[in-house]
């Protein structure tokens, strides 16, 4: 390291412009090197806090690798049986309306073995938020196909790619809860390249405003990778991501609401 | 007088040496170390001193291994 210059003039309180929030607690994340789960709940927690609502919000985890959320969020959280969350989330934003309420979930989660109770809370518009972490595959269990898995892509239980005649076809489900008309915000994002991430900020922020004013559900996709299930480098599974996932789920607001006052 | 103009400070034991954050710098500042950490990652580390604290590598990465400062004014 000696041909570094001294950074003691530039390393001071004055000159921080960016540190990790204190709405993330200091465990050690679970997840693999890499892996868009952490920086998901990075941003998660950045909007938390710039929205002063710490002691106001309760998250709900899924079971995936993101079981042990509660222990990286400092704040109330509960966690769900498996795709149990959004009905969870029901019960405690009608039961406390004033605090702020999330889910966290895979596609396994969501879309799979929850999909019912996916689609009925967006139906049925209750007003919180769903933050919905798609890698295309069960990351937890050891990299099997999921329902989002893409047509032609291996995943353990599908070694020779996706076959649709046989396996059947990816669902679009964050494509299908925006139709529904309880849902006022659906969108989706990325958090693999800095202007990703801070797009991605924005829709949580927007999530959770729009949340705030009671205007339904708001549900927020994050296309992630899965490196280890993809049996990639954190490098090259961004770069998979881009050229596969993305033409396939493409970026961007699906729907937004008529009008925006915040 | 260097001209660095931001810097970075890396939390070495915390990052899990995933590489993500690098190709986000524009200055080609990070890069992993031969060396690795107690956990047998090669850690992040600066290699030059072109940093101007942009905060790309701190918002991409996973585990918030990097904190970021920056001089208002250039020394
Ligand atoms: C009722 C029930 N069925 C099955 C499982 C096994 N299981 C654990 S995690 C998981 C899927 C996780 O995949 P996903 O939701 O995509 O999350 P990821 O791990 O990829 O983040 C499954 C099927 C379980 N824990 N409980
Ligand atoms: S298995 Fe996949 S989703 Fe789970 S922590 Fe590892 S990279 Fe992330
Ligand atoms: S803050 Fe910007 S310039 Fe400095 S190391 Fe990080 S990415 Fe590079
Ligand atoms: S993104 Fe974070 S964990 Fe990964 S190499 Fe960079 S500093 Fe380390």
């Amino acid at each position: 390291m000696e041909n570094i210059p001294t950074t003691a003039d530039i390393v001071k309180e004055e000159n921080l412009v960016y540190k990790k929030t204190k709405v993330l607690t200091d465990n050690i994340l679970s997840y693999c090197p890499g892996c868009g789960h952490g920086t998901a709940h990075r941003i998660i927690a950045e909007v938390i806090e710039e929205m002063g609502i710490q002691d106001k919000t309760i998250g709900i985890a899924p079971v995936g690798c993101s079981v042990l959320a509660y222990n990286f969020f400092d704040i109330d959280m509960q966690q769900a049986a498996h795709g149990r969350a959004p009905a969870l989330a029901t019960a405690i934003k009608r039961l406390l309306p004033d605090k702020f309420v999330f889910t966290y979930q895979g596609d396994g989660d969501l879309a799979a073995i929850g999909t019912a109770e996916t689609i009925h809370a967006c139906n049925r518009g209750d007003n919180f938020t769903i933050i919905f972490i798609n890698n295309g595959i069960y990351g937890m269990t050891g990299g099997q196909m999921a329902p989002t898995t893409l047509p032609g892509m291996k995943s353990s239980t599908s070694p020779y790619g996706r076959d649709t005649q046989t396996m059947g076809n990816p669902l679009k489900i964050t494509e299908l809860v925006a139709q529904l008309p309880g849902t006022c915000y659906v969108t989706r994002q990325a958090v693999h390249t800095p202007g990703n991430v801070r797009k991605a900020k924005k829709a949580l922020r927007l999530a959770f405003e729009y949340q705030g004013k009671n205007m339904g559900l708001s549900f927020v996709e994050i296309v992630s990778n899965c490196n280890s299930g993809w049996k990639m480098t954190p490098r090259n599974a961004n770069e998979w991501m881009e050229d596969n996932m993305f033409p396939f789920y493409p970026l961007g607001d699906i729907k937004t609401p008529a009008k925006l006052e915040l | 007088m260097a001209k660095v103009k931001g810097s970075i400070v890396i939390k070495i034991e915390q990052c899990k040496g995933c590489e993500v954050c690098v190709p986000t710098c524009p200055h080609e500042v990070i890069a992993l170390s031969k060396n690795v950490n107690g956990k047998g990652y090669h850690y992040l580390e600066m290699v030059n001193d072109e940093c101007t604290g942009c905060t790309n590598c701190a918002v991409v990465c996973p585990d918030a291994v990097i904190t970021v400062y920056r001089v208002k004014k250039v020394l």
